[in-house]
């Protein structure tokens, strides 16, 4: 069964028809020719198709398009605005915080989820205190950022590179 | 002896040239090239591990709207060769492992394309399987020879009689897991056949397109002209995408059956557990006969491990422990169980990764029978020669790095299962060593065109950093800024390159493209006109075969364990390589840290579950075959040594895709039998192996 959806997508409306078994994910990456956003597992468990949902790091995988009409869609291509690249976007060419590439947009996309529910109070797993505003120590930033696989293992370069992108907000 | 090239941009840490669009997420992978009015392909898998198709009945998936074509083993083209039977696919109805493709649905979209494959009834005649390994089967044999060319079985001297009579003998066996690559980036391609002009053309995730391109010829009896290979980012392979596997075969024998439309075909995660090659489990049995002061006497290792039923592929584990240390007594064997399981493969540092975890806790445990510091040990068997082929060393700086690593990590005021709080602390140290190689063919062009240099070659950037290295070592060879140089890879319209493979890349391309450049400076000196173009051949770089070429590294590791629950954390690694010159220090961390990371993910992590019942890894997705993430790493360092090889190649660089991942699991073993004086010596290290030995 088809549907015809609306989709703003780095902030252009795209009308579209999917199937209603499409996901977000191949939404973008088949309907769209969006390939940002990366497809790993398909299944959640890699974090490669993270986009930004409505302001909120959403995996694309898990998310049927048809039930996103309307939806407001920011991937990685879409965070830089006028041939300038976002602070994270720096940060991660300045700390190598990649090697293939592959999981990277959707690194780039959970990091500014990450520093936007950071400014918002919110706790994680090791927050010891939650009352207080969490800091962006190594441990709260690795652990926010551990649904984001990267299987060239540049996590030692991720971490700061999301510290030193907040650092800059 | 060879004078290496002045470094002027070779050095700099310059930030990745493809690195914007890979931050972008534009850098276009194979599955994802543009193409016009794609089809979509998904793979039908055999549900049994050995017997035969009787039938397969596609009624009701070909009624489903969309579907274009269903490929059976009963009426897919016959290949010209069936020789590799991994490749030989849908050419027969019998089946060897559980996975096996069985058919192929082509369709308008990739969702029904899914649909169809699950609504294709295959019928089986079963027999029964048999893929446990053992290392008491009746039925394990030796390889002709064992990956990468290297001999099955080495001796030298008397082993037994030295452990009969050494002053201190261990005898023990290590095992470890089976491991699946999984690149991040599933395998995939993208194909299209032309008809009328018979050409192919492939858009896949390989790390060598000219291999592929070989591979496919070969398969398909085609030219080399006829088919093009395009691959200009990977998103990694570690090893799996350095031979094509079926799922390549399948996409071209789709998209020859819908001549005119480009097809997609990527293996899903869990389809790459069966079809994209993995790294055989081992089991290591290890001998060590020393005297009192630690020098070896003897030194020996027997592996079993496995290989499939209809494809040999026999992983060299033994083969480090030939050249790693002094012992006049010396042996090592290969045997192998060939079973009804998919066909293994690469994978990073084949043989070296497996083949440092055993001998490198071997040495822990020994040092330990002697009372003596285990960097210690290490030193005091320092071999002069290279103790396999009694050449002498290009160089080998495994004692610096021991040293400097030892004084770095504060390994002389080491904790011995101290107890801090709730956790129990220790460090652990092991070797670490790689090959340096180079391969047999390269050629790069070098072209001056608008007022730049542009050199091309079929190389291939799987994050390790090619398309910015090479530019750095064209540059110094023409003695240009590095702006002024672009260098093209990943297609076959580029002259032949090697395989990015037993981290010989820049060992390789980059001896090529110094060639052609120095060519062209001869041909056409400082001020060359635009269109002259040279080319050059790795087989014109010097060469020298009277040394035995190696990178050398030491690595330490701290560990704590809980003292109730056995959680382990690894709060620091820090890893000091030998590795020759090092062209561009950024990306050269990366490989170094990644290649850690990887052995701490096979220390603590890794481990494909096989069901002996029904012959499949039980836990074959990312949710349940867990690979390191981000929150279990702590401080992760890779430092290297000075150091001046003037035999390796013109660059006297040795490599460093795979070095960072010999040895570490081992020393994560030691660090954690000092913190609780458990020994493991099966991977994974978990939690339910160290609760009974807790305090």
């Amino acid at each position: 069964m088809d549907a015809d959806i609306t989709l703003r997508v780095d902030g252009e409306a795209r009308r579209l028809t999917v199937d209603t078994r499409t996901s977000l994910l191949d939404a973008l990456r088949e309907r769209l020719g969006n390939t940002s956003p990366k497809k790993g597992c398909d299944h959640g468990q890699c974090g490669a198709c993270t986009i930004l949902l409505d302001g909120q790091r959403a995996l694309s995988c898990l998310a049927l398009a048809v039930a996103h009409d309307g939806a407001e869609i920011t991937t990685a291509d879409g965070l830089a605005r006028d041939g300038e690249l976002h602070p994270v976007q720096r940060a991660f060419l300045e700390r190598d915080a990649f090697q293939c590439g592959y999981c990277t947009p959707g690194q780039v996309c959970s990091a500014v989820g990450v520093i936007e529910e950071f400014a918002q109070g919110w706790p994680s797993h090791v927050t010891e205190d939650l009352t207080a505003d969490p800091e962006m120590t190594h441990d709260e930033v690795a652990e926010r950022m551990s649904g984001n696989l990267c299987r060239c293992a540049a996590y030692v370069n991720i971490t700061p590179a999301v510290q030193d992108a907040a650092a800059q907000r | 002896m060879t004078d290496l090239l002045e470094p002027r941009a070779i050095g700099q840490a310059l930030v990745r040239r493809d690195g914007e669009a890979k931050v972008r997420g534009t850098a276009t992978y194979a599955y994802e090239t543009p193409v016009e009015d794609p089809a979509y392909c998904h793979p039908v898998q055999a549900t049994i591990a050995r017997g035969r198709v009787t039938a397969v009945d596609t009624t009701a998936a070909a009624a489903l709207d969309g579907v274009l074509r269903i490929l059976t083993p009963f009426d897919a083209e016959r290949l010209a060769s069936t020789e590799d039977a991994e490749y030989a696919v849908l050419q027969s109805p019998e089946i060897a492992f559980r996975g096996q493709l069985v058919g192929v649905v082509i369709a308008e979209t990739s969702e029904v394309a899914r649909q169809a494959a699950d609504a294709v009834v295959v019928t089986y005649a079963e027999q029964e399987h048999d893929s446990t390994l053992a290392v008491d089967r009746d039925d394990l044999y030796a390889p002709e020879q064992v990956n990468a060319g290297h001999e099955t079985d080495t001796a030298e001297g008397d082993v037994a009689a030295a452990m009969a009579t050494a002053e201190v003998s261990i005898e023990r066996t290590y095992s470890t897991a089976m491991y699946h690559n999984n690149p991040l980036e599933p395998h995939a391609t993208t194909a299209l056949w032309d008809a009328d002009a018979q050409f192919l053309t492939l858009w896949d995730s390989t790390q060598g397109v000219h291999p592929d391109r070989a591979a496919v010829c070969e398969v398909f009896g085609l030219d080399q002209e006829q088919v093009r290979v395009v691959c200009p980012y990977v998103g990694g392979g570690f090893g799996s995408k350095g031979r094509p596997h079926a799922n390549v075969m399948l996409a071209a024998m789709a998209a020859r059956a819908l001549p005119g439309r480009p097809v997609k075909l990527a293996l899903t995660r869990q389809q790459m557990f069966f079809l994209a090659g993995y790294r055989t489990p081992t089991i290591q049995q290890l001998q060590l006969a020393a005297d009192r002061r630690g020098r070896l006497q003897a030194i020996a290792i027997d592996v079993v491990e496995q290989t499939s039923r209809i494809k040999e592929f026999a992983e060299q584990t033994g083969v480090p422990t030939r050249m790693m240390y002094a012992a006049p007594n010396r042996r090592s064997t290969h045997r192998l169980a060939a079973l009804d399981v998919p066909v293994p493969s690469w994978f990073r540092a084949p043989g070296e990764c497996p083949g440092m975890f055993g001998p490198e806790v071997a040495m822990d445990e020994l040092a330990e029978e002697l009372g003596i510091d285990p960097v210690e040990l290490r030193i005091r068997n320092e071999p002069e020669v290279d103790p396999e082929t009694k050449k002498p060393w290009s160089s080998r700086n495994l004692v610096r790095c021991l040293r400097e690593g030892a004084e770095r990590f504060g390994w002389a005021d080491r904790p011995r299962g101290r107890r801090d709080g709730d956790w129990l602390v220790g460090y652990g140290v092991a070797s670490s060593v790689y090959p340096t190689m180079r391969q047999a063919t390269s050629t790069a062009t070098l072209r001056f065109e608008d007022g730049r240099y542009v050199a091309e070659i079929g190389a291939a950037d799987l994050g390790t950093g090619a398309w910015t290295i090479l530019p750095q070592i064209t540059a110094d060879a023409l003695d240009v800024d590095v702006a002024d140089v672009e260098v093209r890879i990943g297609d076959t319209r580029y002259p032949t390159a090697s395989v990015a493979g037993g981290s010989s890349g820049t060992n390789t391309w980059g001896s090529a493209l110094v060639v052609a450049a120095r060519a062209f400076r001869d041909k056409f000196g400082g001020s060359p006109a635009d269109g002259d173009e040279v080319s050059g051949d790795v087989d014109q770089a010097a060469k020298d075969d009277a040394h035995a070429p190696y990178a050398f590294g030491a690595q330490f590791v701290e560990a704590r364990v809980h003292a109730d629950t056995g959680e382990i954390r690894l709060p620091r690694l820090l890893g000091v390589f030998g590795v020759g010159r090092v062209v561009n220090p950024r990306t050269a961390r990366s490989q170094l840290i990644g290649g850690m990371t990887m052995g701490l993910s096979m220390a603590l992590h890794e481990n494909s579950v096989w069901d002996p019942r029904i012959g499949q890894v039980a836990n074959h997705d990312l949710a349940e075959y867990h690979i390191t993430v981000n929150a279990d790493v702590g401080e992760i360092e890779a430092l290297w040594i000075d150091e001046h090889d003037p035999y390796v190649n013109v660059m006297g660089t040795k490599g460093i895709g795979e070095i960072g991942i010999t040895g570490t699991a081992a020393a994560v073993v030691n660090a954690v039998h000092a913190a609780t004086g458990v020994r493991v010596r099966d991977l994974p290290v978990t939690l339910d192996k160290l609760l009974p030995g807790l305090p």
